[in-house]
């Protein structure tokens, strides 16, 4: 049985820097215990903004990284060192992988010019 | 429907031990992780050794799995003969992962099943978030200027009021903000999975990508875009047009620029609380010696003009 709906959304919220989270906003959006994100922070994986107060506040963009280290420890069970490890080297790769798009389309440029 | 072979899938034998299954399994799924792949079709790929994976694992359903008999080919019509499972009993756990991900024929299997254990859950009092879904999103770089709307297609599986699934279409329109970045994600509140009980639905987060531009490369939020110039306009200056994602702009190219360099527009880039900047690689273009005339102008700067561009390497001009 197909349904076919039309919605229309005008709650979106972009998971940038300026998105603060409280512990348990941020608990619930990654799905890992207050525990688990200590963790994540001891391992330097996300940084709340304001590390000496009593009650963290994580950005949007922490969330990004926590959500991808949530699916590391869930589908691969990657512990918390080696999701530290697995996100500095996705971040390189990402970068590595746009100079490399970036190179070959200046190289088609130059073809088509 | 057509029939999966999961071990097939998982590239292991039908005899294979519990520990291989899980080495399989391993392995495709850090080869085809979202995350960590950019195997086109990764994606897909993911969810099909995740589903072999929740049937082969768990020896119950692997059990009931086997007894359908290995004369099935993959891709072949399939329709479960009645009572397939008689005999078998269930320990009704739910799933591991996003069983609404899961194939037709997966459902056709174990479906009710999964239907069982969460109407069961459910009437228990018991009640949970429903699942966050995530999806991506590709728009044009000019898009992230001046923010945009999108439809996007969403296809599903929920519960409807009796507790059977249903599959549903959705189409959502979804205001892209201005400002966004490659890689960012955008938060629905609650178009995710349905929750349990009482419990609220999960969230759907939308991984914002751009397609790639005939003009500008992205960085973050800096933007570059080769130009190519004159041999006059780059030794003389000039003031040039500049296409930017927002429109042109006038740009002064320095007089005695002599070879390749990038100038910054500063702001020029995706807004932002801190805009990223535009950069402009200037690549300075020889007209051909096509004309009489043209031979004439460079003969005329090969006897006139002392330049030797391999000096400073040391070769001979």
């Amino acid at each position: 049985m197909t349904d076919t709906r039309q919605i229309t959304i005008t709650t979106s919220e972009l998971l940038d820097d300026d998105v603060e989270l409280s512990m348990d906003e941020f608990c619930r959006a990654c799905s890992g215990t207050t525990q688990w994100v200590i963790e994540l922070v001891d391992e330097g994986v996300v940084e709340p903004v304001n590390l000496t107060a009593e009650d963290w506040r994580f950005t949007g963009t922490s969330l990004t990284r926590a959500q991808v280290a949530m699916r590391l420890h869930r589908d691969l069970d990657v512990n918390t060192p080696g999701i530290a490890l697995a996100l500095d080297l996705i971040d390189e790769i990402r970068r590595l992988r746009e100079r490399v798009v970036n190179r070959r389309l200046d190289r088609q440029g130059d073809r088509n010019g | 429907m057509e029939f999966r072979d999961y071990y097939d899938v998982m590239g292991v034998a039908r005899d294979a031990s519990e520990d291989d299954i899980k080495k399989a399994y391993r392995r495709l799924a850090r080869k085809y992780h979202p995350d960590v792949s950019k195997e086109p079709d990764a994606e897909e790929r993911f969810k099909e050794v995740g589903e072999a994976y929740a049937v082969l694992k768990d020896a119950e359903k692997r059990a009931a799995y086997d007894q359908l008999g290995p004369n099935w080919q993959a891709g072949q019509d399939f329709q479960p003969p009645p009572d397939w499972d008689a005999g078998f009993e269930f320990s009704g756990r739910g799933f591991d992962g996003d069983a609404s991900q899961f194939s037709d024929f997966f459902e056709s299997l174990f479906g009710e099943q999964f239907r069982t254990s969460r109407q069961g859950r459910g009437a228990s009092g018991f009640s949970a978030r429903g699942e966050d879904h995530h999806a991506k999103v590709l728009i044009d770089l000019e898009d992230a200027y001046t923010g945009a709307e999108r439809s996007i297609s969403l296809r599903g599986a929920e519960l409807d009021d009796s507790g059977h699934v249903v599959t549903k279409d959705r189409t959502l329109n979804v205001r892209i903000p201005k400002g966004v970045k490659q890689g960012q994600r955008i938060r629905l509140a609650g178009q995710g999975g349905p929750g349990i009980g009482d419990a609220p639905a999960g969230d759907l987060y939308l991984e914002i990508e751009f397609n790639p531009h005939r003009l500008y490369r992205v960085e973050g939020r800096d933007v570059h875009v080769e130009l190519p110039v004159t041999p006059w306009e780059a030794a003389l200056g000039a003031t040039i047009s500049v296409p930017t994602p927002d429109g042109n702009v006038e740009m002064r190219v320095p007089e005695g620029t002599t070879q390749s360099r990038t100038l910054r527009l500063k702001g020029r880039g995706i807004p932002g609380k801190e805009p990223g900047n535009m950069y402009v690689d200037l690549a300075i273009t020889l007209p051909a010696a096509d004309s009489e005339r043209a031979r004439e102008l460079y003969e005329a700067m090969r006897g006139d003009l002392a330049y030797d561009p391999r000096g400073k390497i040391g070769a001979r001009a």
